[in-house]
């Protein structure tokens, strides 16, 4: 009572302040309700699945048997004891280093071409990527239907030219060829846009000054194009590395992981164990390897973009 | 000869790489169309037939006849995938305003855990969450194929993609319908949300690309026929059609043929928005 009657002046000021103070109360839970959803599905769909994965791996869970604690053993039979397993890590890198070169020097050399202004250009960019938007199901039933052994239409060309065409995805050396092939010619399109993008962020006067100090097309291209772009180059590298380690759907649909298991890849070899013979336990090992690969390359690739963030604006 | 051809002619090596390319990626699509059309002796004639000949338009109808399911196939399809599309648009862009324009303890913070979820991969998160499914009698339903990669990975990268938008629009925006008296709720519905058109635009294309082609979820999940989605069916179609190609192929044309139109008609956003993404 006495403190009110003797400094009215602060009092009022305090009022002010709990005013604003409200509102930034009510900001605070609007805040909080507005990325509710999505906090919720973060631990509902990603944290509590991914430690439940984690932990199941050291159990042998499965839909025959009650699960037991067995430790370290899922990764030891993985390492140790399953030939399977080695052939699936073997067959998924056969597959990434196949269809990386290939598709990041078609897509760069296209974005080159691309990067004119010539009439049409703009169909061909539109033809290129028309495969990306196409159900890869739907890509990979057709691509089976043209490397079919009997009457498929590659071998009905080889015929033409008096060639006995190979029985292409039932050939354990020609199937993952084909698969790599197809997977190419199906993604191809999204790397060209990406570099091409690229290619038009350079600054046009690097050219110029090339040019008056008359340097050669091939110089140009080495020592201004390939450095300015180096970013993009190696954020198409590591996402379609990432990529390539998870593929599923095209072994799927054309090879079903044969002949015998010459297409097993790691993602078909977890959804074989985990959804055909209900082994989870094991299946969730497989599954952290591969997350342990896909961690290590999202954190290289964070590192050594700093590294590279002079070239970005 | 106008200066156009003379500019094709002077480039002809790049018009023939391009060509050659165009041509090998554009093919499957061409044979897809023309075997769809064909009557079944001519499919496998030597030598090939290129174009079809009669045209046999049956062909469409009798996919119905065969997979009398087809149209429920698509429907699944176009419905989960609408419903994942318009879910992560707006939630995505509810957290990421809130990221980028209001105000919270540990908002940063919060963020960049959000973000470590982009990196999880759907087939490591797959097996425990097909274990709990299953207790909770939710597989074989559609809220598999909805609500986890509404709210999973997807939608972290929604929100990254809204906040990096959010960020760029000026904050005298905000600040005046603060001043307004606008709740962040009007602020968020009724100015910010319909300024992120063009950034919504890009998740909304990449999301319904992705739930249309999502086909290990549907693999896992789904067990009865009347469920299947579109890419499940069609390679449950592959498997009971056999060698009746023409039938596997118009059953294709109708799979791609909307997600094709769509492309047609907003390419450009398409590509603009894969270029945007990319070099984030």
């Amino acid at each position: 009572m006495e403190f009110a009657d003797v400094k009215p002046e602060p009092a009022k000021a305090v009022v002010r302040k709990g005013k604003t103070n409200r509102l930034n109360k009510h900001e605070k839970w609007y805040g909080y309700l507005f990325i509710s959803p999505m906090v919720i599905g973060y631990v509902v769909f990603l944290l509590i699945p991914i430690i439940a994965a984690f932990s199941m791996s050291f159990t042998n869970a499965s839909l025959l048997h009650e699960s037991e604690f067995i430790g370290l053993g899922n990764y030891k039979k993985a390492f140790t004891e399953d030939p399977l397993f080695w052939q699936t890590v073997g067959h998924t890198l056969y597959f990434s280093l196949g269809l990386i070169p290939l598709n990041l020097i078609l897509a760069l050399g296209l974005a080159v071409l691309l990067n004119r202004k010539l009439p049409f250009i703009g169909f061909f960019r539109t033809a290129i990527f028309t495969p990306v938007v196409t159900s890869i199901v739907v890509w990979s039933i057709v691509w089976k239907y043209i490397f079919a052994t009997d009457n498929g239409l590659m071998n009905q060309l080889l015929k033409l030219i008096g060639i006995t065409g190979p029985a292409w995805l039932y050939n354990m050396e020609l199937a993952m060829p084909v698969v790599i092939l197809v997977s190419v010619l199906k993604n191809v399109g999204l790397n060209m846009v990406i570099f091409l993008a690229a290619l038009q962020d350079v600054p046009k006067m690097y050219y110029e000054a090339a040019t008056i100090d008359g340097a050669s097309k091939r110089r140009t291209f080495f020592s201004i194009t390939l450095p300015m772009i180096s970013p993009s180059l190696f954020l198409a590298l590591i996402l379609t590395l990432i990529g390539s380690l998870k593929v599923f759907s095209q072994i799927q649909v054309m090879t079903d992981g044969g002949p015998g298991t010459s297409t097993y890849v790691l993602v078909y070899y977890i959804y074989q164990q985990a959804f055909k013979i209900f082994e989870f336990g094991y299946a969730s090992a497989i599954a952290f390897i591969l997350f342990f690969l896909v961690l290590v390359l999202t954190i290289v690739q964070w590192n050594l973009r700093k590294r590279w963030v002079h070239h970005e604006q | 000869m106008s200066n156009k051809q003379r500019a094709v002619l002077r480039n002809l090596p790049v018009y023939m790489a391009l060509i050659a390319v165009s041509v090998l990626v554009l093919f499957p699509f061409f044979w897809m169309v023309t075997t769809a059309l064909k009557e079944q002796t001519k499919i496998f004639l030597f030598p090939p037939q290129w174009l079809p000949s009669p045209v046999q338009w049956g062909n469409f109808a009798d996919v119905f006849k065969v997979q009398p399911q087809f149209p429920l196939y698509f429907w699944n399809s176009l419905y989960t995938s609408v419903l994942v599309t318009v879910g992560t648009c707006l939630f995505a862009a509810l957290a990421g305003f809130a990221f980028a324009k209001l105000q919270f303890p540990m908002r940063n913070l919060i963020f960049l855990v959000l973000l470590t979820g982009m990196m999880i991969p759907t087939e490591v998160t797959a097996i425990p969450m097909f274990n709990w499914f299953t207790k909770l009698q939710l597989t074989d339903t559609h809220f598999p194929l909805i609500v986890p990669p509404m709210l999973g990975a997807g939608g972290m990268f929604g929100v990254f993609l809204l906040r990096q938008f959010f960020i760029a629009v000026p904050s005298e925006l905000d600040e005046a319908a603060k001043i307004d008296g606008c709740s962040p709720w009007t602020t968020f519905w009724r100015i910010m949300f319909p300024l992120a058109g063009p950034s919504l635009a890009t998740l909304a294309i990449f999301t319904f690309l992705h739930s249309w082609d999502n086909y290990f979820d549907p693999l896992i999940y789904i067990s009865s026929d009347r469920l299947f989605t579109l890419p499940v069916g069609l390679k449950l179609f592959t498997d009971t059609a056999g060698t009746e190609w023409q039938l596997l192929m118009a059953a294709s044309v109708i799979a791609t043929l909307p997600l094709l139109i769509v492309f047609f008609f907003a390419q450009k956003r398409f590509i603009e928005g894969v270029a945007l993404t990319g070099l984030k």
